[in-house]
């Protein structure tokens, strides 16, 4: 009998540890994928950040690192510095990106690093248990924006995608969302470009997946997923935002 | 070989070339600018990396990355710099990750003086970061002990998967000496099979840590790291003793400030007080033995510091309430001249009256 799906490879067998509804699984798969397809699962490294996705060590089938939070790009640096043929990513979350690791990836994109980054933005913080991020939409109630995010208060949401793409050593930037099945084959097809442009030499790359938190945002997984669709993608518009090969978009 | 006059600070960084150092991440900071910038010339001359990071985080940070990758990597900075590294410090402790830190000690707190000062002796003997650990420090008082505590750094940190320090204060860094320089050795001479190199599969997966969310799993590991420090103490403590068999006075000093009380000591000796000193070269682990045994014979000790008084602490946890422990310290940047310590060698032997000025002829 033909198998015609299985776990990528480059996943282990640990289970996630992730909330049910959660889209940090479809994204992990999807970076599993592109890594199987390139077929760079021996000479690929990955940071995993603090954050839900701390534990990734364990979950992707490839050599991986856990940094401090934030410094996640500075890791990839030392590791790529090192390893220049490596396939060396970075798996971060908006707190840890958008916040506290801010001067870290603008200063990676900056110099043009030769890493990829995956983005993935909840406007949450989870793991700590929803306080409001950088990326928390304005009225979005959180534990540390009970009366919801106010923009007198906290200014307004930072869209990191397109921060990074004005960044001279960016090379590909893109956001995209899995709350359904088409935008996960876009999504797919992003964070696979975005390991083709590593490997092609070029500069910075980073693919910003639009994601969901049911268990903090207090919704359930199907009312999280129209909410990626209603009331995130109007604030954060999916797209390709820079794209060296083609020119910005 | 020939000597060579060199700057501390360049001395340090050849050496860590010579020791196989290939990688450096490093922020620009008086008093040790001149680590960086001769690395950044130098670097690229042996096939190395030389990286100007956007910040003292970004840096140590690189520095693990780099180390968890497998190479022998160095970072260096000052004080106020040494602070925003904490954070990667412990990471690097609780993840097992070599690497040399020079601290080359400038007057503070806060952004205080670009002095020397020893004021960052607790940071560094104490951990320095959050959690529970300690790293080896070492404590050049010259030149050319600089370049054999550097090329020994990496070989301990390698040794025990641990960061080291090396700490100096703005004189050791700033100054000329005479240096023979070490040949070369080999380059990534060390087996790392831990290292993240990318996973062929044939080994176990290299997984970087410092998470045990199991307190349990934690406390296993942190009896590791425990039974590690042990280790260390008892096997790489170094420290010089001058004159200490018949002293009446036994002075405890380290790095420029040593050298101030070994010409302080001469003269004492010239005028019949027997003085003498230990100078702790590995600051932690501490040499409590030989100062332990030193309060067997001597009668007082006098612990000299850039500081306010912090590795007196030390002093008086090895001598154990046995003997007086006095104190002499200058802060801010302010360096102790041979004179104030005769004259405290004086005070403490009784031979002057601590009330009388101190002699000007000197």
């Amino acid at each position: 009998m033909a198998v015609v799906f299985q776990k990528p490879k480059s996943l282990t067998d640990d289970i996630l540890t992730y909330c049910p509804g959660c889209t940090h699984g479809i994204i992990h798969r999807l970076v599993a994928e592109a890594i199987d397809d390139l077929g760079v699962q021996d000479k690929t490294i990955g940071v995993a950040p603090v954050g839900c996705a701390v534990f990734a060590y364990n979950f992707f089938a490839v050599d991986m690192m856990q940094a401090a939070h934030g410094r996640a790009p500075a890791v990839a640096t030392g590791i790529k510095r090192v390893h220049p043929d490596n396939v060396v990513f970075t798996y971060q979350g908006d707190g840890d990106l958008a916040s506290i690791g801010m001067a870290e990836i603008m200063h990676a994109a900056g110099r043009g690093e030769k890493i990829t980054t995956i983005f993935v933005n909840n406007a949450i913080y989870g793991m700590t248990g929803g306080q409001m991020a950088p990326t928390t939409l304005i009225g979005q109630v959180t534990t540390t924006s009970p009366y919801g995010r106010k923009e007198e208060l906290c200014g307004k949401p930072i869209r990191m995608s397109e921060l990074l793409a004005q960044m001279d050593g960016s090379t590909y930037v893109a956001r995209v969302s899995v709350h359904d099945p088409k935008h996960v084959l876009d999504a797919k097809k992003a964070i696979r470009k975005a390991f083709e442009t590593q490997l092609s030499g070029a500069g910075f790359s980073m693919v910003e997946l639009l994601s969901t938190c049911p268990t903090n945002w207090g919704m359930t997984p199907s009312e999280s997923l129209k909410w990626v669709a209603s009331d995130m993608i109007p604030y954060y518009p999916l797209g390709v935002y820079k794209d060296s090969a083609k020119g910005a978009a | 070989m020939a000597k060579l006059l060199m700057k501390g600070n360049e001395a340090i960084a050849e050496a860590a070339i010579r020791a196989g150092c290939r990688y450096f991440f490093g922020y620009p900071i008086t008093p040790q600018n001149h680590i960086p910038e001769y690395m950044s010339k130098r670097m690229p001359q042996v096939g190395g990396t030389f990286l100007q990071a956007e910040s003292e985080v970004s840096a140590i940070n690189m520095v693990y990355g780099a180390s968890g990758a497998g190479a022998r990597v160095m970072t260096s900075s000052s004080g106020p710099g040494i602070s925003l590294k904490q954070e990667g410090i412990s990471y690097l402790v609780g993840a097992q990750l070599p690497c040399v830190i020079v601290n080359i000690m400038r007057g503070g707190p806060g952004l205080g003086s670009i002095q020397p000062s020893q004021g960052d002796y607790y940071q560094a003997t104490r951990g320095g970061g959050h959690g529970d650990y300690r790293i080896p420090v070492f404590a050049p008082s010259s030149v050319g002990e600089a370049v054999t505590l550097t090329q020994k750094a990496f070989d301990i940190a390698d040794k025990y998967r641990s960061p080291v320090i090396v700490l100096g204060d703005g004189m050791i860094g700033q100054m000329m000496e005479p240096v023979d320089l070490p040949d070369s050795t080999e380059i990534n001479s060390v087996d790392k099979p831990w290292a993240a190199v990318g996973w062929d599969g044939a080994r176990p997966r290299a997984i970087i840590n410092s998470l045990y969310i199991d307190p349990s799993v934690l406390e296993q590991h942190n009896i590791m790291l425990q039974e590690k420090f042990a280790q260390i103490e008892s096997a790489e403590i170094d420290y010089g003793a001058e004159l200490v068999d018949d002293a009446d006075l036994v002075i405890v000093a380290y790095g420029t400030v040593a050298r101030i009380a070994r010409s302080a000591i001469r003269m004492a000796r010239a005028e019949g007080i027997k003085a003498g000193m230990i100078r702790p070269v590995t600051l932690w682990p501490f040499p409590s033995d030989p100062i332990a045994k030193a309060a067997e014979t001597t009668k007082a000790f006098l612990t000299v510091e850039m500081s306010a008084g912090q590795m007196i602490d030390d002093v008086r946890l090895a001598v154990a309430g046995r003997k007086p422990v006095l104190f002499y310290g200058r802060t801010g940047g302010m360096v102790p001249a041979v004179r104030d310590v005769l004259h405290q060698i004086r005070i403490a032997a009784g031979a002057v009256d601590p009330r009388n000025p101190i002699e000007e002829a000197i």
